[in-house]
């Protein structure tokens, strides 16, 4: 990768440097940022490896790199920026790009990288993530060596499969990420210690030795699991993890997975206040500070390409830069709190100006604390709504078209809500690990209102039970029916 | 040395072939196709493979937009799909697609890289004078759709500069009627290839609407490609069952007749065209038979041989023959061709399509060749 990506140079560094004082102007504050350039062949694996030189081998990497450069192929679509949640953190610019371009993407990654230091929800995450991935991928490399590609893809792919099953909640468990991380760590130093080592072998063997030991141990405290309250119900990644018969190499690449799971979740969760930061920012620092007359139509151009809107699907830079300008505006005229909404008056509402100037400081809090649910459930509101001409569809099978099914203001909310509730998956909880008394996997769904694809929730159950390797069954409903879906390794069988 | 990923990318591709990892293929979702909307844009397909997960049901969850529109309004791009296609399960929900405006010209190109088909070397003389407009020149006068904004806004520069109007410290350029400029075509006269295929068609009752609609895709990637390699193209069209006819397009991929087949009457209906509507000396002639493979009798058999070897073979560039398979046919046809011919003869180019996977292959039997 190294010979892939330079550091800045010349006029890119002078601009570097223009872009970092304006940031800093504003009271933006951040890890370190290292820009670097490269070409778009570059950037799209980066992109397909979720913003890392360095991964794990799986196809899946392959499949997006695949997309990305028939995407950019056609012409259809074009990476400008990406920017990794480290530190210091990673900013990776094309090549290609117009001088105005780089401008509003070193804006833009300013804007990204002071809401990952920012942010509560970011709190815990692995700063030094770049070497994790790193050591994770020669990890797994070293495990298909010794297993088989084949064998271990295999799990990966089935691992993939409930890679959407963790806990929101545990992202502030700090006790808990507190040990994992010293955990990694020890194993970093110990990979390091290997790598290094010329007796690596006689260490190796040493600690297998030392495994094989504490294995039998280890088996029967899983059998008392099994009857165990269950601490985080919703990590079903973690309650794989500690009580499905699996195999060291197994378990070990299942906590890998888990840990890079964790480490995307706060993006998952921030994606609309994150885009619409950044935008706020690139588009705040361009227009008062860096744009030069010459290149304000090049600027128009492409500000207004990343914020069209579309009729089928939100954008989350237009929703989140929208959404941060009207707090900005309502708490800089002062329109909030029990006074404005109680007012009737329209007039007086209309003309409504307190001049407390709040805003920007406003913005700067909502920023630190709150994540997509919790940014739209307290700030978005019938005007915004309104304003922005948001609607729902939906599918009329009579006509085979999507239509517009509404433009209430709670059925948008709520709708938008649900949809980033749980960060867009539905919610599954382990209910018992001793199923019928016979260590059975029971699975719950949380529903709330729509319900599972059954084809894919089959073939999920298929991959989980080829981790816990007894029957699995998961609850939910259909069409306010309460159904259960089981599969013991051969069959699937469904009962109300 | 390469990165990484490229070994990932490898790994894909060859899962999405079915070559390894075999459990994967129910998850596969290929498609090198692309397929024409009839608005001059075009799907891609792109082959992905899905993982289950525990995922909500699409259809009943609608989504969200922003845009003008009353309730009950079309949200735009999904006209009408057609009702009766929701409430498929699982494994096919993932597919990705690229909807792309693209012209037959580039999409040709696609094509011609994805499948790596060498440019046809035309034969004949360049016969076709065809006249095309190039707007290479600037003229004084045209229509203002044409004018040339920096041509004029130099002009204006320089006028005021020579005047001694232009003000450094306030530079407004502001063009007068003398200023303007507009580009201006120039007729250029070039002599072309010229090119015809003849599609025949066996629609007796064996052929049935899967294997037409195979027909009917890979006839249209065909023409695509010799379009982008001619710039004249004909297209003629034969059916026959027992007995040939000439038809249009429409009546060529809808009509199903029934009754036995008798291949020569269209060999000696495609000679008939040759004979009368095309020089082979100046024409580029590509005959396609699709079949398939069932032929009444060995004579007739005997007959078509003798056509090809007498008449089509000399004339025409390739002849083409794509036997689709079908439930009923027996494929002798196919058979009878490789004996006389061989699967390697340079003017006769054999291919067996099986299903819809196999069109792309096909067409690179057909013209992989250069011819």
């Amino acid at each position: 990768m190294a010979d892939r990506t330079r550091p800045l140079e010349g006029e890119l560094l002078r601009i570097r440097d223009e872009i970092y004082a304006y940031a800093i102007e504003f009271g933006l504050d951040f890890h370190p940022v290292r820009f670097e350039v490269c070409d778009y062949d570059t950037i799209n694996i980066l992109a397909a490896q979720g913003g890392f030189p360095s991964r794990y081998p799986h196809w899946r990497f392959g499949m997006d790199y695949d997309q990305l450069s028939k995407g950019y192929a056609y012409g259809l679509q074009k990476i400008y920026e990406m920017v990794i949640n480290t530190n210091p953190c990673y900013a990776y610019l094309l090549n290609a790009n117009h001088i105005v371009d780089q401008k509003i993407v070193m804006a833009h990654v300013y804007g990204h990288a002071d809401f990952f230091k920012n942010n509560a929800w970011f709190a815990n995450t692995d700063r030094n993530m770049m070497g994790v991935m790193a050591n994770h991928g020669t990890k797994i490399r070293r495990y298909m060596e010794r297993y088989g590609q084949n064998r271990v893809e295999e799990f990966i792919d089935r691992v993939n499969s409930i890679e959407n099953l963790i806990d929101v909640g545990l992202l502030f468990e700090t006790q808990e990420l507190k040990r994992q991380r010293e955990e990694r760590m020890k194993v970093a130093k110990e990979e390091i210690a290997k790598a290094e080592d010329d007796r690596s072998n006689a260490l190796k063997s040493f600690m297998r030795h030392k495994e094989r030991q504490n294995k039998p141990e280890q088996e029967e405290v899983a059998v008392d699991l099994r009857e165990k309250k269950i601490n985080a119900p919703r990590d079903v990644m973690l309650y794989l993890l500690e009580n499905a018969p699996l195999e060291e190499w197994e378990s070990d690449i299942l906590g890998i997975l888990r840990d890079e799971a964790y480490y995307f979740l706060p993006q998952r969760l921030t994606k609309i206040m994150n885009e619409g930061w950044a935008s706020y920012w690139h588009s705040h620092i361009m227009t008062t500070r860096a744009l030069k007359a010459s290149e304000i139509i090049d600027y128009a151009d492409h500000h207004a390409g990343v914020m069209a809107m579309s009729r089928q699907n939100i954008n989350p830079y237009k929703i989140g830069i929208e959404l941060y300008r009207d707090i900005e505006y309502r708490w800089n005229t002062g329109r909030f709190g029990k006074e404005y909404n109680d007012c009737e008056d329209m007039h007086k509402k209309l003309n409504w100006n307190k001049d407390l100037g709040l805003g920007r400081q406003k913005i700067f809090d909502v920023r630190k604390t709150h994540n997509d649910v919790s940014f739209i459930d307290e700030f978005f509101t019938p005007e915004f709504c309104e304003r922005q001409q948001l609607f729902t569809y939906k599918y009329n099978p009579r006509t085979g078209r999507n239509e517009i099914e509404t433009r209430d203001f709670m059925e948008i909310k709520n709708k938008l809500l649900s949809q980033l509730s749980n960060f867009g998956s539905p919610v599954i909880e382990v209910e018992s690990g001793n199923y019928h008394n016979r260590g059975e996997l029971l699975l719950k769904h949380v529903h709330r209102g729509v319900d599972l694809d059954f084809g894919y929730a089959s073939d999920t159950l298929k991959n989980i039970y080829a981790l816990w390797k007894r029957p699995v069954n998961i609850v939910s409903k259909q069409e306010e029916q309460s159904v259960t879906l089981s599969y013991d390794g051969k069959e699937f069988k469904q009962s109300k | 040395m390469d990165h990484p990923i490229k070994r990932d990318h490898a790994r894909f591709r060859k899962i999405v072939k079915g070559r390894i990892r075999d459990n994967l293929r129910k998850y596969v979702s290929k498609g090198e196709m692309p397929s024409p909307k009839g608005d001059g844009t075009f799907k891609i397909p792109m082959p992905s493979i899905d993982t289950p997960r525990f995922k909500f049901g699409d259809k009943s969850q609608g989504g969200m937009g922003q845009g003008n529109g009353e309730a009950g309004d079309p949200v735009d791009g999904q006209e009408g799909e057609g009702p009766g296609q929701g409430g498929e399960v699982g494994n096919q929900a993932g597919n990705k697609e690229l909807e792309v405006d693209l012209s037959l010209e580039e999409l040709a190109h696609i094509l011609g890289e994805e499948l790596a088909l060498p440019n046809i070397e035309p034969k004949g003389k360049k016969a076709m004078p065809s006249v095309t407009n190039k707007y290479t020149s600037i003229g004084m006068t045209g229509p203002n759709s044409l004018k040339h904004f920096k041509r004029t806004y130099k002009e204006a520069m320089k006028r005021q500069i020579a005047s001694g109007t232009y003000d450094f410290l306030d530079p407004r350029v502001i063009p007068v009627k003398r200023d303007f400029r507009y580009r201006a075509s120039d007729a250029k006269v070039e002599f072309e290839n010229s090119a015809v295929v003849i599609y025949m068609m066996d629609v007796s009752g064996s052929m049935g609407d899967e294997q037409k609609e195979i027909v009917r895709t890979e006839s249209f990637w065909i023409n695509l490609w010799l379009k982008s390699q001619y710039k004249d193209i004909e297209v003629r069209y034969i059916i026959h069952d027992a007995t040939a006819k000439e038809v249009d397009e429409e009546t060529f991929f809808k009509t199903r007749e029934s009754g036995g087949t008798l291949i020569s009457s269209a060999l000696k209906l495609c000679r008939e065209i040759i004979q009368s509507d095309y020089d082979p000396s100046e024409w580029n002639i590509y005959p396609f038979h699709f079949s398939d493979g069932d032929n009444w009798s060995a004579d007739d058999t005997k007959l078509c041989l003798e056509i090809l070897d007498q008449d089509l073979l000399p004339a025409s560039n390739v002849f083409c023959y794509g036997q689709v398979e079908s439930r009923y046919g027996s494929g002798q046809f196919y058979k009878d061709l490789v004996s006389r011919y061989g699967e390697q003869d340079e003017k006769v180019i054999l291919s067996k399509i099986k299903n819809k996977d196999a069109i792309l292959d096909s067409i690179k039997d057909f013209l992989g060749k250069g011819k």
